[in-house]
């Protein structure tokens, strides 16, 4: 399995990556039932506040299997850089399970902040917010499947809503930080 | 993709389906895994807040019902032109085929009239999609997954006046090692009335 900054470099480029071998299922199915889940969240939970964070932790159980799927799947191997699996994730995972891509911009000095803008959002379709949900994060569950993901490849991150159509932004942009590496325990000390 | 309208400050709980304008809505498409992993967790979220089997059906019926009311908006719009069912082999056979096809890809494997009773058909599937990656433990008997899509096809029916009872269920099939599943719909007596009176 993964090891450390490990497993994800491109051998694929970004623009090749649509797996050919993915099965697909309409889009409109998907988005209602996500629909029908943030509905029964906001019923169980009355506050907003703890709807944004069911959905991100969702998304975080989800993330964690995602990237197994992915990763065997998209034949991308070893990403030397933070840059590199941001890249990954926006065009090759983005792709893989959504359909669209994301941009990566807006790095910070170091390389360990970037944001990702996706322009077409398959989870927003027919979705409009009421006044009573309006600090409601909708796609939350794709900050937690981010973190999820990243998680399993020892990648410790931070994953945020920075812009969001349904509060009346023109685009989604998450802001993607790396907090840690975490380098993989090895059980076994190699001299015993 | 980037065809795609820009959206620009929203108000009502959802817009209608006429409003919206398709990016090839059709084909448009996601992977079947992302919706694998969506079902899976909220599954798995009903879980947690039931305590029985029946609650858990009831709670996965419940949200499908939503998803069905809105299908049949979306798709009486576009598929059909804004025409209305009144007929009860129109409604059943616009849920086998156009509904099926909309959600899955596919017509519904086949569509059954009960024998013993006047007010029952049953729409079958060798293998439903959402039950494709779940496999129920023994100890929780005969649940069945599918009765998310049970609330679905509930939904359309209520929405378009002909209420019914409708439930999943397995049945086993020789030569095959998985069950197939059964959408049973129970016709309530006002709608076999109302389909008398039509005749």
């Amino acid at each position: 399995m993964s090891t450390g900054f490990g497993l994800m470099a491109p051998l694929l480029r970004p623009s090749d990556a649509s797996a050919p071998n993915v099965e697909k299922v309409n889009a409109e199915l998907f988005t209602l039932t996500y629909g029908a889940i943030v509905r029964q969240l906001l019923t169980d939970f009355e506050d907003v506040d703890e709807v944004n964070k069911q959905l991100d932790t969702m998304g975080y159980h989800i993330g964690i299997r995602l990237i197994d799927d992915f990763l065997s799947k998209s034949n991308v191997t070893r990403c030397t850089e933070f840059k590199e699996t941001a890249e990954v994730i926006a065009k090759v995972g983005f792709k893989m399970f959504l359909g669209v891509t994301a941009t990566v911009a807006n790095w910070d000095a170091d390389g360990t902040e970037c944001s990702l803008i996706l322009d077409d959002n398959p989870l927003v379709d027919y979705v409009e917010l009421p006044e009573t949900c309006q600090g409601l994060y909708y796609c939350n569950v794709l900050c937690g499947v981010i973190r999820g993901a990243l998680e399993m490849v020892s990648m410790r991150t931070e994953v945020k809503w920075v812009r969001d159509v349904l509060h009346g932004d023109d685009t989604f942009e998450m802001r993607l930080k790396l907090l840690k590496q975490v380098p993989e325990e090895y059980p076994y000390k190699d001299d015993e | 993709m980037a065809d795609a309208p820009k959206k620009g400050t929203l108000r009502a709980a959802y817009r209608r389906a006429a409003d919206i304008k398709p990016r090839d809505a059709r084909t448009w498409q996601v992977s079947l895994n992302a919706f694998a992993f969506l079902f899976s967790e909220m599954v798995q979220y009903n879980q947690t807040r039931v305590d029985n089997i029946a609650e858990l059906e009831h709670r996965l019926e419940h949200a499908g019902y939503g998803v069905g009311l809105r299908m049949l908006e979306l798709l009486c719009h576009r598929e059909k032109g804004n025409r209305r069912e009144v007929r009860l082999l129109g409604i059943l056979s616009f849920v086998h085929s156009t509904l099926w096809k909309s959600l899955f890809g596919k017509v519904a494997d086949s569509l059954e009239k009960g024998t013993e009773n006047e007010d029952e058909y049953m729409i079958s599937e060798k293998e439903l999609l959402v039950n494709r990656f779940i496999s129920v433990p023994k100890d929780m008997g005969a649940f069945n997954c599918g009765a998310y899509v049970a609330g679905i096809v509930k939904g359309v029916l209520d929405g378009s006046g002909f209420p019914a009872r409708v439930t999943a269920h397995f049945v086993p099939v020789e030569g095959q090692p998985r069950p197939r599943t059964t959408i049973l719909i129970k016709f309530s007596e006002e709608v076999l009335q109302r389909e008398a009176r039509l005749s």
